[in-house]
């Protein structure tokens, strides 16, 4: 079979043509089959789906914990679980249902979803979501697990120091927590990165802003929040494993530390993260609601509104969680006044929805019902949210199970239900059946009656005293009958759960259904219930924001090949890139194919993690390197590929590159992404830094010795030169001038070292002993990680000089030069602030 | 003056708009929040005590204000240029430049409130008790 010259809907009416680019198709998204390299498989549909079923598989787990807990107290001194045990079992509820199931069951959900909803053949990078979900397996099951050998963290989900930082009063469970989590952490950076590429560059041809599906644009914001919000967590993770295994006292008072910037970075991070996991559910009843209303979603601009209103307000609240650690009242009344100011878009949201619905003809569907009932039970615990806003009021619910029944019903309501809506929506998408609206919509009010009978009377426990976190309580109380109907409340609603396990249990043996069933309009209902791997047929030119209603013929269009993309001519699996505002054509992207480097990957940084969890640094450090020699070959045999040729015909007459650098690529773009994560933990190492200069009358302590100016000052010099090094070098480079930027290239390389040697030295040859004061903690943590980055730095310039003397790199094609000076930006500014601040800043506080 | 207007008009609907200038507003609240919470975190730490109008913060208030509003008549106007047939949401130039700006608008809004809110405690409270 001969591939045709140019892709050109001119040949799509004959069938024997249109049959052979299927072919292609077929062939080159071949799934890899064989019972290992199966798993080694990169397309989202299938990593999407193996992600989900574990998130899922984790909530189940995480809900068993819940059950054991609450049979525990339903009546009370009840002797089934220990203390001990009891506060394993509430640790890991929280911390699985958080960081095991609600964020991860967000990224899988849009792995699976985004490249439908954007007609892509996938994501911009595949391999990272394989990795991405690599990593949240092992770490998953070394969290969950740990449970089993009774090591499994019991210090909360938010794990308050000093009760977890000191080893003597909490076990390996608080670095298990810590470290296993840390883990997920980056794989959720990871999704992040690939979710924000992925709505911002591989959207379809004529799809600008505002066509974007809303779904699209939740996933965006939310992918940005992650960005923000994760980091300043990860910055904790450091100083607090720092503070376990090497004893240096972030957090301990007697020795200068405070307790407080922990809960700062942990709530800095986790108030952000209640968004994160309720933006996406109700994105998908901005899905689902116009499709059962049958009409065009009103107020698109006000979802904007309301998803970025709440994305940047939700960063303004953390101290919310806090009111009760006696911080000045001021401060409080501005978290105060953010946390209400956020009922604004929340409830805007809300009401857009029911406006569509009312000014729609409803078709009341099992997944409406979801959607309906979960706003009403979303909207209680919103309200009671508002009241807890209130400070005073807030001192007064502290700690009891009044807290505990808001925030379960904020995450039942605003969370799971809307899974549960959207998986009785996609399923059909996803497997091409139904589930059984029957035992749905039974399903569903057993959880409805459930979910209110168990944590209703909890406000009530609540305000009668009942404390949070409490293995039993006495009878004197008089709140058995409370925690009885709360305890038949948990297993009503765990058998409504069961209920929903049994309809998928069902699903394989039922026949498969008619393509579109909801008659939705939009794009992700191309699926196919005998779907292909390939994803989309052809790429369509979108019109409309509801383009299966609205353009004529467009189904068979896509089917036909009449769109952009319809064939594979030369054997490689591409999607096409656009401009991000106006989304017109500018590449076809070379996606990545099934690779067992991935999942090589994961385990090597698992192992990292893993092993250093018990103390077995040299193996940790082994596994470092390996991680180092994966990651660069990844990039070597998978990025930056320079092409065949330069440009490819893509159907209808237009024809786009083969290859991008700089601003416009995917890889850039990834880059740039990434290093706002990174450089947002290293703000919260900073923010530690003054935060323990504002507490402490005196900081730097007065006889503290280092590190001096001079060591700073050298390292900033150093670096500043190495990344005008690699400025020009890039701009000679793409003038032709290779020799001159292998030179600049190599003297970076030197700069960078040079860099790392001269930031370690300030701490070190003054003496600062991290062990004896904070002071010296903190500044040996910023030295530490900015030589940290530097040796990353040195690598990468390293790897783009290798890559230009192998001639993977050229004038025209210099993605790798154009990337790593990204990276170079984000240390310079790494650097300076890092050396500014330990060497310069105690001359100026003096 | 009316020709002034029609002259600031046009040069305000031929600015270029993005998703970075549609974040301007919320940054702008951002901003004035954390400067807000760092600016009582100092005071009460390092001097114990907070004026109870301190130019300062009132300074800072109104400029975030200034350009919160400068944001949305901005957006306003670009909001109602002359553009496609109702309800605006097809796939053209002018109707996701409407968008863009009428998502702004909303957002400074929105910001608007915000930092009203942010401002007010200052009002009530006096002291870092």
């Amino acid at each position: 079979m001969t591939a045709p010259a140019a892709a050109d809907h001119l040949d799509q009416n004959d069938p024997a043509i249109r049959a052979a680019q299927e072919a292609r198709l077929r062939e080159v998204w071949k799934p890899p089959s064989g019972w290992f390299f199966r798993w080694t498989d990169v397309n989202n549909n299938r990593v999407g789906v193996w992600y989900t079923l574990t998130a899922f598989a984790f909530m189940l787990f995480a809900g068993v914990l819940a059950l054991v807990m609450r049979a525990q107290l339903a009546v009370p001194e009840n002797d089934l679980v220990s203390a001990n045990t009891f506060n394993q079992l509430f640790t890991l509820h929280g911390s699985m249902m958080m960081f095991l199931f609600a964020v991860p069951m967000f990224e899988a959900v849009s792995i699976i979803l985004l490249p439908q909803l954007l007609g892509a053949r996938d994501l911009p990078f595949p391999r990272l979501s394989a990795f991405g979900y690599w990593s949240f397996l092992i770490g998953g099951v070394f969290v969950g697990g740990s449970i089993f050998f009774n090591a499994a963290p019991d210090g909360g989900w938010f794990m308050y120091p000093p009760l977890t930082t000191r080893t003597d009063l909490s076990g390996l469970g608080a670095d298990i927590w810590m470290l296993g989590l840390s883990f997920i952490e980056v794989s959720s950076v990871a999704a992040a990165v690939e979710l924000i590429v992925g709505v911002l560059k591989c959207r379809p041809p004529g799809m600008r802003l505002n066509l974007m599906p809303l779904y699209a644009w939740y996933i965006l914001v939310v992918a940005v929040m992650i960005l923000f919000a994760f980091p300043p967590l990860i910055a904790g993770d450091v100083l607090f494993e720092m503070e376990r295994l090497l004893g240096w006292p972030f957090f301990d008072a007697a020795r200068g530390g405070d307790p407080l910037l922990w809960q700062h970075l942990f709530w800095i991070f986790g108030h952000p993260e209640v968004y994160i996991v309720f933006l996406p559910s109700i994105a998908l009843f901005a899905m689902l609601i116009p499709t059962f209303a049958q009409r065009h979603l009103l107020g698109y601009p006000w979802i904007v509104l309301a998803a970025v209103g709440t994305a940047f307000l939700s960063f303004g609240l953390w101290v919310h969680h806090m009111f009760a650690t006696g911080l000045p009242k001021i401060s409080l009344a501005f978290f105060s006044a953010a946390s209400e100011a956020v009922a604004i878009p929340t409830g805007i949201q809300i009401f857009v929805f029911i406006a569509t619905l009312w000014a729609g003809r409803v078709v009341w569907s099992t997944p409406l019902l979801y959607a309906v009932g979960s706003l009403a039970i979303f909207t209680i615990g919103g309200l009671t949210g508002v009241m807890v806003a209130v400070a005073p009021f807030d001192w007064q619910a502290h700690d009891t199970y009044f807290i505990v029944a808001h925030l379960h019903y904020v995450l039942i309501g605003g969370t799971l239900l809307p899974l549960f809506g959207g998986l009785y929506y996609y399923w059909p998408l996803v497997t091409g059946k139904k589930l059984s609206d029957r035992i749905g919509r039974i399903a569903f009010w057993v959880m409805f009656a459930g979910a209110n009978l168990a944590f209703f009377p909890m406000h009530l426990s609540g305000l009668a005293g009942m404390p949070r976190r409490v293995f039993t309580y006495p009878a004197e109380l008089g709140l058995g009958g409370l925690n009885m109907a709360s305890t038949i409340g948990a297993y009503l609603f765990a058998g409504g759960v069961l209920l929903v396990v049994i309809d998928l249990a069902l699903s394989p043996a039922r026949p498969k259904g008619p393509r579109n069933p909801w008659n939705a309009g939009t794009l992700e209902w191309l699926a196919h219930p005998e779907d292909e791997s390939w994803g989309i047929r052809s790429v369509p030119l979108i019109e409309s924001r509801y383009p299966i209603w609205d353009q004529k013929d467009f189904v068979a269009k896509v089917d036909e090949g009449r769109f952009f993309l319809p064939d594979a001519e030369e054997g490689r699996r591409e999607t096409i890139v656009t401009s991000v505002l106006d989304a017109r054509p500018i590449q076809v992207a070379r996606l990545g194919t099934p690779s067992v480097i991935p999942m090589l990957t994961a385990i090597a940084l698992g192992s990292v993690f893993i092993l250093t969890t018990y103390h077995l640094y040299w193996l940790a450090l082994a596994g470092g390197v390996a991680t180092l020699a994966c990651v660069l070959t990844w990039l070597w045999t998978g990025t930056a590929e320079i092409p065949e040729k330069p440009c490819k015909a893509i159907g209808r007459g237009l024809t786009v590159p083969l290859y991008l650098s700089g601003p416009s690529a995917s890889g850039w773009w990834a880059m740039f992404i990434t290093m706002l994560a990174d450089a947002t933990a290293f703000s919260g190492l900073v923010f530690g830094y003054y935060f323990y200069w504002t507490i402490h009358p005196d900081f730097p302590p007065p006889d503290a010795a280092g590190p001096g100016v001079f060591w700073p000052v050298a390292a900033i010099g150093l670096t500043v030169a190495s990344w005008g090094a690699t400025v020009v070098a890039r701009e000679v480079h793409a003038r032709g001038g290779v020799a001159v930027a292998r030179a600049l290239l190599r003297f970076g390389v030197m700069a960078t070292l040079a860099s790392l040697a001269a930031g370690l030295a300030g701490p070190w040859t003054t003496g600062l002993d991290p062990n004896s004061h904070v002071y010296p903690a903190i500044v040996w943590v910023l030295a530490i990680w900015t030589a940290a980055h530097a040796g990353i730095g040195a690598i990468c310039q390293s790897y783009t000089l290798a890559r230009s003397l192998a001639g993977r790199m050229t004038p025209e094609y210099d993605a790798d030069l154009r990337n790593i000076t990204v990276y170079m930006h984000f240390l310079a500014l790494t650097a300076l602030v890092a050396y500014c601040t330990i060497g310069l800043f105690p001359e100026v506080a003096s | 003056m009316r020709r002034w207007r029609q002259r600031a008009h046009r040069k305000v609907r031929g600015l270029s708009v993005t998703l970075w200038t549609l974040i301007v507003p919320p940054t702008t609240w951002a901003g004035h929040f954390l400067f807000s919470y760092l600016w009582a975190a100092l005071m009460c730490a390092k001097v114990g005590e907070f004026a109870r109008f301190p130019t300062l913060f009132a300074v800072g208030t109104v400029v975030a204000l200034v350009i919160i509003l400068a944001a949305g008549r901005i957006a306003q106007i670009q909001a109602h240029m002359e553009g496609d047939a109702a309800p605006h949401d097809s796939g053209t130039e002018i109707d996701r430049l409407r968008f863009l700006a009428m998502a702004t608008l909303l957002l400074a809004g929105l910001s608007f409130i915000g930092v009203i809110f942010t401002a007010l405690p200052v009002l009530f409270l006096t002291d870092c008790r």
